[in-house]
């Protein structure tokens, strides 16, 4: 079973190097790109993600102490995180619960989105592997059923995008290659995963894409992963303290 | 001002009784005192559509249709605005300017309370009044109404141009300009707003709206050189004559000088400028942040701040010192130097100086009752109703005006007993 | 529904404040405002939102523009947006005077700021505000509807909304005391009161065409035995246009005059007359924009005044309303003030039986008459009219359950829905809770 196999492969560590395999049909060429991707590129994809998230939030910060300091005198905790909170529960709002299908595809592509590949034991290995830091992983088959999850959540909102007028209407370019984007790793990861065909090329697609996306996120607008915590919690504090109201 | 020399500062106690006119009265309003504390008045209403004025229980001889807004000048005479056959004008002291109008309102007195203005609308035309004499020239409409402190000019605002309502094309060409006693100045602006009078006389001053977009101050009717976001009201150096207003500049608030700016740091909000009497040092009230509320001397914010409100400053006569009224979360101080009286109230009034500049007092309401605090020690009696304390020459006594149990109370008290 | 739902036949508006001002644009002066707003006057919270919208669509259905106009997403908020501010950021100002005029259309006549798209974004992204924004850079640019310019320029000129000058106002005061003591002899307005407990403030529409809220507010007073006056200079009118036009500047000087007046009366607080947009602008916008987080002398709207009144059994209820009532909750004192409950309470204790409108409270569809929709004039009447169709079916469903009158305590709302209450022909009766207050009230025989 190729299932079987690949997981033994990873147990036994031969996964890391798939350069016996590589050199065998494609040689050098691969084996470089597959260093290079997996080595310089990911750490180069890791700095600018992590000091890009930094630097974005910083800025905002920055920007908001510079000219709308006023912000942070409504700024509040209770109402913050209680704008939060129902925003994060499926369902707790009244815009959750008007959508319900969107609601669910929204909540199961984040949470599929942010936890498979910090708990898919791949990716773990490659951290053992690097830092010598390991933690528990989720299930193979639960990996591969949550990765169909964001691929199916993906093709949800495309194709809510083509045909919902409101959506369609303000759709741009760029909302395609952002939710490619987000799709590309999923996919690679999936294809490479199951070892179909060129699951060399998958395993290197997929870094780059895993990368490009990491890349992206301070940079385009999947920087509402930064952003949306501090718009909520503005809009929840001047709904809470000053407008003593429901902001969901 | 009656000199407060000739005052009585020897009788420790007057008292004349002021609830009991009631017997005699359908309603009174609200009582009014001289500077000098001897007398007390009110409106009275005698039958329908029949008002007096009571002034220590004694009535004026004569009544009129509807009466408002009595006002003691400062030197003692009593003015209200008063209206007989639909007909409006001034009435000191029971007796009507020989001027009837449309309407009065607005009076103004002279520091020295020898003039008494008023603005005027007669026909639908619009102009300003002083001792019972209008302006030569009326206008559509005025607003803003000055009096100069010695009196003896007149400033506001005057439309010059009519325009239909919805013509927005004309009102942004400009149809509003500034007139002093009466005679317009040649430039025309969107707005004119507040004005200031200088020392001498002289000069008028207005904040003023060039465009939709850009204010900036009019001196006599020509425009500082420069444009502002913003501005407030002007004010005049006592002896120079230079004009000082606040200007917003790139969202930011500071002071200019006859278009130049003179303070360096830059404040959320800053208005109420003042010079101290000698025209030495400048202060004016300020945001230094937001939601942060203080005073700046020259341009340094005092270190103590207010969340709601500054209000009323004043600089002592001999100009070392400013006070000012405060207010935060809805309790209202009293704030002298940049430090906070420990007594706070449910309402304070502007503070005053005693001459020698010793001395604060103002008068205060907690729970209900008012009373005076004097150098942040709160006289013990609970009044109805209390006037601003005034201090005499010497400044080591003050008199107060209230009224306790329906009985109005002139006391002279010397600051030490207090 | 009285009228079938059929797509609104778009008819060109010619608003002459539009066309005048956009005559005038030139491409330097276009490029030049807009990046003068966008990197000089506006932060973090605009670019904040502007990144973090991921057009998604889920702001629509709160627009009852957008309901009202068959779903057709040139209505929805993020619509919006997308045909003004993204357009001006991506091109970095350089749009032309025709795209200026169609913003100020959009952004003055086709969003009401009502906000209520800010509870259904699951980012809070603030569209009000960009609207605002939108509505900034035309004011700079000089391309406003005229009438509410006309309304800015007389904000401007005599502090109040509609023109009053100094002696008309407290000429009226005194006309509407004269008449309240036909029925109370002793009733006073008191003018110029230092030391009062409140200053009641009003809008200039009060003044000026309904003067008898004045004189129902001062009978509440009266009976109430509340210490109270009126100013008799300007600063009287809580009310501000410039705050719709853009006009921040003008929204400043008329609140500073507003709070400085009742700091020279020493209230303790302001009462203000059944308004919305005049409590959005003394409670958390011309405040701010002063420097006051908070307003300094506090604020409180006449419907939290009413219920203080009733719940301290300072006015007493002769009769209760008997008719059954509908509550319309204003947006900007409820979903802006938090005020449904109380409002709630007082019609409660003044009428028989209230029938509950759905939404209801925050969530209550706008008026489409607020956020200087309905003082655009009207050559905007018919789209704004038409433009809430789902407000129609709202209150006819509440009719449908028995509702009769339909309060609606903000003059804007008032007028809206009137125009609704017409067009739709709905025939139901509109007033404000003072209307019913004062009639159920106890009063001195």
């Amino acid at each position: 079973m190729i299932h079987f196999k690949r997981l033994n492969d990873l147990l036994s560590r031969k996964y890391w190097a798939p350069v016996s395999a590589v050199k065998e049909h494609k040689g050098e060429a691969m084996n470089t790109l597959y260093n290079f991707v997996s080595g310089p590129l990911a750490w180069v994809a890791f700095i600018i993600f992590f000091v890009g998230c930094l630097y974005r939030l910083i800025r905002i910060l920055v920007l908001v102490h510079k000219k709308e300091k006023y912000i942070y005198t409504y700024m509040s905790w209770k109402y913050s995180f209680r704008s939060i909170l129902h925003w994060v529960i499926p369902f707790a709002t009244v815009n959750w619960r008007k959508h319900p299908v969107l609601t669910i595809v929204t909540f199961a592509f984040h949470i599929c989105l942010i936890i498979t590949p910090i708990f898919l034991l791949s990716h773990i290995i490659l951290w053992d592997e690097s830092w010598s830091v390991s933690w528990w992983s989720l299930p193979d088959s639960l990996v591969q059923a949550m990765t169909l999850i964001v691929i199916g959540s993906c093709i949800f909102f495309l194709i809510r995008r083509l045909i919902s007028p409101e959506v369609q209407y303000v759709t741009f370019a760029s909302d395609y290659i952002i939710l490619a984007i987000v799709a590309a790793p999923f996919v690679t990861g999936f294809m490479s995963y199951y070892q179909w065909f060129g699951y060399q090329v998958f395993t290197i697609l997929h870094i780059l894409s895993g990368e490009i996306m990491l890349i992206a996120i301070p940079f385009t607008r999947l920087s509402h992963m930064l952003f949306s915590p501090l718009t909520r919690a503005y809009m929840g504090s001047e709904f809470g303290g000053v407008r003593h109201a429901r902001d969901w | 001002m009656l000199s407060a020399e000739n005052w009585d500062w020897e009788t420790p106690e007057k008292l004349i009784a002021f609830a009991d006119w009631n017997e005699n009265f359908a309603w009174i309003e609200e009582p009014h005192v001289s500077c000098d504390g001897e007398k007390i008045a009110a409106i009275v209403n005698i039958a329908e559509g029949e008002f007096s004025v009571c002034i220590n229980g004694e009535t004026w001889e004569n009544a009129f249709e509807k009466i408002w807004y009595p006002r003691f000048a400062p030197d003692g005479r009593l003015t209200a605005l008063v209206s007989e056959m639909g007909e409006w004008t001034v009435a000191v002291d029971g007796i009507a300017w020989e001027n009837k109008f449309g309407y009065v309102w607005n009076t103004l007195f002279s520091e020295d309370g020898n003039h008494i203005a008023v603005a005027v609308q007669q026909d639908m035309a619009y102009c300003m009044a002083v001792n019972d004499t209008p302006w030569q020239q009326s206008y559509s409409n005025m607003t803003n109404p000055l009096l100069s402190s010695d009196g003896k000019r007149t400033a506001a605002t005057v439309q010059v141009e009519d325009f239909g309502e919805g013509d927005i094309q004309k009102f942004q060409e400009g149809v509003f300009t500034a007139a002093l006693d009466g005679k317009p100045w040649n430039t025309k602006f969107v707005n004119v707003w507040k004005m200031a009078i200088s020392p001498d006389g002289e000069k008028l001053a207005a904040e003023v709206r060039v465009s939709l977009y850009d204010y900036t101050i009019a001196v006599n009717g020509r425009p500082w050189d420069k444009t502002f976001g913003c501005v407030w009201e002007p004010i005049f150096h006592p002896k120079s004559g230079s004009v000082v207003a606040p200007v917003r500049t790139e969202g930011a608030w500071t002071l200019a000088e006859d278009g130049n700016l003179i303070w360096d740091r830059r404040f959320v909000q800053l208005w109420h400028q003042m010079y101290s009497p000698d025209g030495n040092k400048l202060a004016a009230i300020v945001a230094s942040k937001f939601g942060k509320w203080t005073i700046a001397v020259d341009g340094k914010p005092w270190s103590v701040t207010f969340k709601d409100l500054i209000t009323d400053a004043a600089f002592s006569p001999d100009g070392r010192r400013i006070a000012a009224v405060a207010k935060d979360d809805q309790k209202w101080k009293v704030v002298v130097d940049g430090a906070v009286w420990e007594n706070t109230f449910d309402m304070a009034w502007k503070p005053v100086f005693s001459p020698d500049s010793k001395n604060v007092a103002a008068k205060v309401e907690k729970n209900g009752k008012y009373t005076i605090v004097v150098n942040d020690r709160l006289w013990g009696h609970e009044c109805e109703t209390i006037w601003d304390p005034i201090f005499n020459s010497e400044g080591d006594k003050v008199l107060l005006r209230s009224i306790e149990d329906g009985k109005y109370y002139r006391r002279v008290i010397t600051v030490n007993d207090l | 529904m009285a009228e079938p739902a059929k797509k609104v036949e778009e008819k060109k508006i010619i608003d002459e404040g539009l066309e005048m001002g956009t005559e005038k644009l030139t491409q330097d002066r276009i490029e030049n405002v807009i990046n003068r707003v966008l990197k000089g006057e506006s932060g973090a919270r605009l670019k904040a939102y502007v990144d973090t919208c991921i057009h998604c669509g889920l702001c629509s259905e709160a627009c009852h523009y957008y309901l009202s106009q068959d779903n057709d997403p040139r209505w929805s908020p993020v619509g919006k947006v997308k045909q003004t501010l993204w357009e001006m950021i991506k091109k970095k100002g350089k749009v032309s005077p025709d795209f200026i005029k169609r913003a100020a259309e959009i952004a003055s006549t086709e969003c009401n700021l009502c906000k209520r798209c800010a509870m259904y974004c699951p980012f809070g992204i603030d569209i009000a505000y960009m609207m605002l924004v939108v509505r900034r850079i035309n004011h700079l640019l000089g391309v406003t509807p005229l009438y509410i310019q006309d309304t800015a320029h007389s904000h401007a000129a005599t502090f109040n909304q509609m023109w009053v000058k100094d002696d008309e106002w407290i000429d009226t005061l005194q006309w509407q005391e004269e008449e309240a003591q036909g029925e109370i002899p002793t009733l006073r307005i008191p003018l110029e009161k230092e030391g009062a407990d409140i200053m009641y403030s009003v809008i200039g529409p009060e003044p000026k065409f309904q003067a008898q809220l004045i004189y129902q507010a001062a009978v509440i007073m009266d009976v109430a035995g509340v210490n109270w006056t009126m100013p008799a200079t300007p600063g009287w009118d809580n009310s501000d246009m410039a705050m719709f036009t853009g006009d921040n500047e003008i929204m400043g000087r008329l609140k500073r005059a507003h709070f400085e007046t009742a700091a020279r009366l020493r209230v303790k607080k302001i009462v203000m007359g059944e308004c919305g947009h005049a409590f959005r602008s003394v409670y958390d916008v011309g405040n701010r924009w002063l420097g006051w987080r908070m307003p300094p002398i506090p604020v409180v709207h006449a419907i939290e005044f009413y219920y203080n009144l009733l719940k301290e059994g300072r006015i007493k209820i002769a009769k209760k309303f008997e008719e059954a009532v509908t509550l319309n909750d204003p947006c900007n004192v409820s979903r802006g003030g938090g005020l449904h409950d109380k409002a709630r309470y007082v019609v409660n204790a003044i009428c028989e039986s209230l029938v509950e409108m759905h939404p209801n409270r925050e969530y209550n569809y706008c008026c489409c008459a607020g956020g200087g929709v309905i003082n655009c004039g009207p050559p905007y009447k018919m789209k704004r009219v038409e433009g809430n169709r789902i407000k129609a079916e709202q209150l006819f469903a509440a009719k449908a359950r028995g509702a009769k009158v339909l309060i609606a305590p903000c003059h804007n709302c008032h007028s809206g829905l009137e125009d609704i209450n017409h067009h739709y022909g709905l025939g139901m009766e509109i007033k404000f809770i003072g209307d019913i207050l004062y009639e159920a009230m106890e009063k001195p025989a």
